[in-house]
């Protein structure tokens, strides 16, 4: 059957191995791009006209950002995969991702603090763009807090599930805060109404960043999930099997 | 699909349907408090609040920063290309702070009209460049004629840009 493949992601042996498997194909990728995307964007890329080399913070701040926004979609569709097709691997998923996508909201977070003091002339402002990326922190920790305070996981999955499918509005609301309201926040950046919103010797390393935080992001994830099978299947014999040999 | 999920794929669905709404009536109804701020037009037109502090943002208008002789005090005037309000600041400047581009400043609007601002944010836009480019094209950055913002202001009438929220204003 051509969906064979589909079912057996249901199997949490399967998955532990895929995963194994699949994470060195995304974390040396991963590190070979961060690494040129660095150099691309702190040396190589010219400095701002205006901006000087303040803005070359955006080679993080922008990539950390997108996955910030990313990987609360992925948790909340795995959640919602979860509640629907009761798939545990799913739940796990969405657990495994949390902590990475809280992770990555804190890091825009604080680089864009840092980035905004000497640009704008503040840490922070009650800014529309600034305060739905703050909610989205609380979001992963309220997510990850709810998961802890269940010792059922079965009843964990689905709560916490139920709060990523309802958090996940807002997320187009932190994409679009800079267009629907007036924001200190600059507009998106990258793509603007179809044309580069800078040359070409700052786009292509923040595009690298871009693929490289990407593929990062999954190498951790497939980790992540290992474990978190694991910990799921601990008293299942492949388990034994799979680590006691 | 069997019976029990469709019905549960329905109620996931719902969920997202209701909170959507939910947020999205919120949002309408708060419109006027996620104002971060406001362009001088709208401040000219009563919109703004009185007696108590708000943000104006706008663009310096070129030629009008006038700093006093031998202290921390600054004059100038934000400007949506429409109308101008004059603004007195004492303090430090951020390092963005020039003519001709964004900014935003808190404070009160006092009765002779004048904006008494306690601090001035610099606002920039998402076009990066190499020096010298903006040049070449005999344009300054936050310049209306500035391509970028030109077209910015006509087909995203609510883009975040000082030129936009003036169309918007209209």
């Amino acid at each position: 059957m051509a969906w064979t493949w589909f079912h057996r992601l249901a199997s949490p042996p399967h998955v532990y191995r895929t995963a194994g498997r699949l994470a060195p194909w995304f974390a040396w990728p991963a590190a070979i791009l961060i690494i040129a995307g660095l150099v691309g964007g702190l040396w190589l890329a010219p400095p701002d006209y205006q901006q000087g080399d303040a803005y070359r913070i955006m080679y993080v701040h922008a990539p950390s950002a997108w996955l910030s926004l990313m990987v609360y979609t992925i948790m909340a569709v795995a959640g919602g995969i979860g509640l629907i097709w009761r798939m545990k691997v799913a739940h796990a998923v969405a657990a495994a991702a949390a902590p990475i996508g809280a992770s990555f909201t804190f890091a825009t977070l604080v680089t864009g603090s840092l980035w905004g003091k000497p640009m704008w002339g503040t840490y922070w402002q009650w800014d529309p763009r600034l305060t739905s990326e703050l909610l989205l922190f609380f979001l992963y920790l309220g997510y990850m807090g709810l998961r802890a305070a269940f010792e059922d996981l079965q009843r964990a999955d689905r709560v916490s599930a139920v709060l990523a499918v309802v958090g996940v509005v807002n997320v187009p609301i932190i994409h679009y805060s800079v267009v629907w309201w007036n924001s200190l926040h600059q507009g998106p950046s990258v793509m603007y109404l179809g044309k580069p919103t800078m040359p070409p010797s700052m786009l292509v390393p923040l595009l690298i960043m871009f693929l490289g935080f990407t593929l990062f992001f999954g190498a951790v994830l497939l980790m992540r999930l290992r474990g978190e099978v694991l910990n799921r299947e601990r008293t299942a014999r492949w388990v034994a099997e799979e680590i006691g040999a | 699909m069997t019976p029990t999920r469709r019905r549960r794929l329905l109620l996931v669905i719902g969920i997202l349907v209701g909170v959507s709404l939910a947020g999205g009536l919120a949002l309408s109804a708060f419109r006027q408090n996620v104002t971060f701020y406001f362009v001088p037009t709208q401040v000219a037109e009563g919109k703004a609040p009185v007696g108590e502090s708000f943000r104006l943002g706008g663009l310096v208008a070129k030629g009008s920063v006038y700093r006093k002789p031998g202290s921390m005090e600054v004059h100038f005037m934000v400007t949506d290309l429409k109308h101008e309000i004059p603004v007195e600041y004492t303090g430090v400047l951020p390092d963005l702070f020039r003519e001709n581009s964004g900014v935003i400043v808190h404070g009160k609007l006092l009765p002779d009209g004048v904006f008494l601002a306690d601090q001035v944010l610099a606002k920039h836009d998402q076009y990066y460049r190499p020096p010298g480019i903006h040049q070449a094209w005999g344009i300054r950055h936050g310049d209306p004629r500035d391509p970028a913002l030109v077209q910015e202001a006509h087909t995203a009438p609510l883009h975040g840009s000082v030129v936009a929220a003036t169309e918007y204003a209209k």
